[in-house]
């Protein structure tokens, strides 16, 4: 369904991305994980055409990303996205999160806006505080609201930017029960994280990046157990033994 | 010090006419000044925000133009220089046939000039509210158009009232200049009863306090618009 090939990045005369290839299956949920620094955000901001890349292709559903031509927009409000710091619209209420691209990009009536955010934000245990503003909210709560605006858009595929990074130690499971709830629903996941646990409980695959290059695509076990670079196996060394 | 203080004057038939007119006419200029700054302001910083290079540029070149010539130099040019360099028969008309010359050239001049500023204003608070909103906002399926309309100025605006609030006090303060063009506004008909007079000193203690009402009132405007607006656990205070 995601397909990278080949693609290159510079800011200025600094390569972020160096000839990333990968690609994301209808349902597979795939964990892209690596360093501070290495191009993980990047890479997944690249997919929606958040970041334009200067050399390789994104095809995501048949729709090239990279091809000048392609209408963003359209192809955007089929691809729901989560950040890493929430980034809700401050000045309206959950209700309006939920409701403002649907009625103004899918042309959706109100009602019908209404009775799709009222179901996803049930869904995720949150439909007592409908009518307050992000604000008003905990960080995993408003993630959590996050995660339902992105779905109130019936996408296609979702993408996750390190969404519990920002969030409370007590507060990243309630964020990823939701995820993992998602995974299991079948939805197309492209997550950049450091929850090693969510990734091997859901992921298919898991995508190691360093320096802006792709070490190491594998399936989730082998990528635990085996660890082929040096550099995964320094890494996960680092992050597991705690 | 041998000055005979006559308050009363102030109150005379004709000259507290004077004042009133005077104030009439201050409201006149910077209120429709300040809705011509609004407008283009508004514009020119929101152009100053857009990926495109060539707007962002023009957008750019109106601040730095209107912002960096002094506001009195504007009045004059607008009002002794401009009829001569357009073309000759609008030249004519401007300056035989334009209704109300000096009160239509000080709303130009006083609105371009402040629409310069409030430019400023508006592009901080764009930039204020961040990249992170934006590519949500983009990310959620909106165009360009619908972020700024929806997400960006809306919050944006918020941000920037008490800023736009001294830009409002300010046009009103400015406004005075347009008596070098001969606008009867509030300090030149205070200027007036001081010649016919002689009572100066009571004169433009009239103006002064006029002015500080008129600031305090709309500071006050403002302080309510800020609260009615307040997004709930978000920016300001209660």
């Amino acid at each position: 369904m995601i397909t990278i090939t080949d693609i290159s990045k510079w800011y200025g005369s600094f390569q972020v991305l160096a000839d990333c290839t990968t690609a994301v299956e209808k349902g597979e949920v795939v964990v892209v994980c690596g360093p501070s620094g290495s191009g993980k955000s990047t890479l997944i901001k690249c997919v929606n055409g958040l970041e334009p890349v200067q050399k390789g292709s994104i095809n995501v559903e048949g729709i090239e990303v990279t091809d000048k031509s392609t209408n963003l927009t359209k192809l955007r409000a089929r691809i729901g996205m989560v950040f890493q710091h929430f980034e809700l619209y401050p000045h309206m209420s959950v209700r309006e999160n939920l409701c403002l691209a649907q009625e103004k990009v899918l042309r959706r009536s109100r009602d019908e806006a209404n009775a799709k955010a009222e179901a996803l934000i049930d869904r995720v245990g949150l439909l007592p505080h409908i009518e307050k503003h992000p604000g008003q909210l905990s960080g995993g709560q408003q993630q959590r609201v996050a995660i339902s605006r992105a779905l109130a858009m019936d996408p296609i595929a979702m993408l996750f930017d390190e969404p519990t990074s920002a969030l409370d130690p007590e507060m990243i499971n309630e964020v990823l029960d939701v995820m993992v709830e998602l995974a299991q629903d079948g939805m197309t996941m492209m997550v950049v994280t450091h929850e090693m646990g969510f990734a091997r409980k859901v992921a298919d695959r898991v995508v190691f990046m360093d320096d802006g290059r792709i070490v190491e695509d594998r399936v989730t076990d082998q990528f635990f157990d085996h660890p082929e670079s040096e550099r995964a196996q320094d890494f996960l060394g680092k992050i597991l033994n705690h | 010090m041998n000055y005979n203080w006559n308050w009363s004057v102030l109150f005379e038939e004709e000259y507290l006419g004077w004042l009133i007119s005077g104030v009439g006419w201050t409201f006149a200029v910077a209120l429709v000044a300040w809705v011509l700054a609004l407008a283009v302001g508004v514009l020119v910083g929101v152009g100053r925000t857009l990926p495109s290079k060539p707007v962002a540029f023009i957008c750019t070149a109106y601040v730095e133009l209107f912002r960096n010539v002094p506001l009195l130099v504007q009045l004059f040019l607008w009002y002794f220089v401009v009829p001569e360099i357009v073309p000759d028969d609008m030249g004519r008309w401007l300056k035989r046939d334009l209704p109300n010359p000096e009160y239509v050239t000080a709303v130009i001049g006083l609105g371009l000039y402040t629409a310069s500023r409030v430019a400023e204003q508006v592009r901080a608070g764009i930039n204020a509210v961040g990249s992170g909103l934006t590519n949500a906002a983009y990310a959620n399926g909106f165009s360009t158009a619908q972020t700024y309309r929806y997400v960006l100025l809306p919050i944006s605006f918020r941000l920037i009232v008490p800023p736009m609030t001294s830009e409002f006090l300010t046009i009103f303060k400015n406004s005075s200049l347009a008596l070098t063009i001969g606008l009867l506004e509030l300090t030149a008909q205070s200027q007036q009863i001081a010649e016919y007079t002689f009572q100066g000193f009571e004169a433009f203690t009239a103006a002064t306090v006029i002015y500080v009402v008129i600031a305090l009132g709309a500071t006050l405007i403002a302080q309510l618009l800020e609260k009615h607006t307040r997004i709930p656990g978000f920016v300001g205070k209660a």
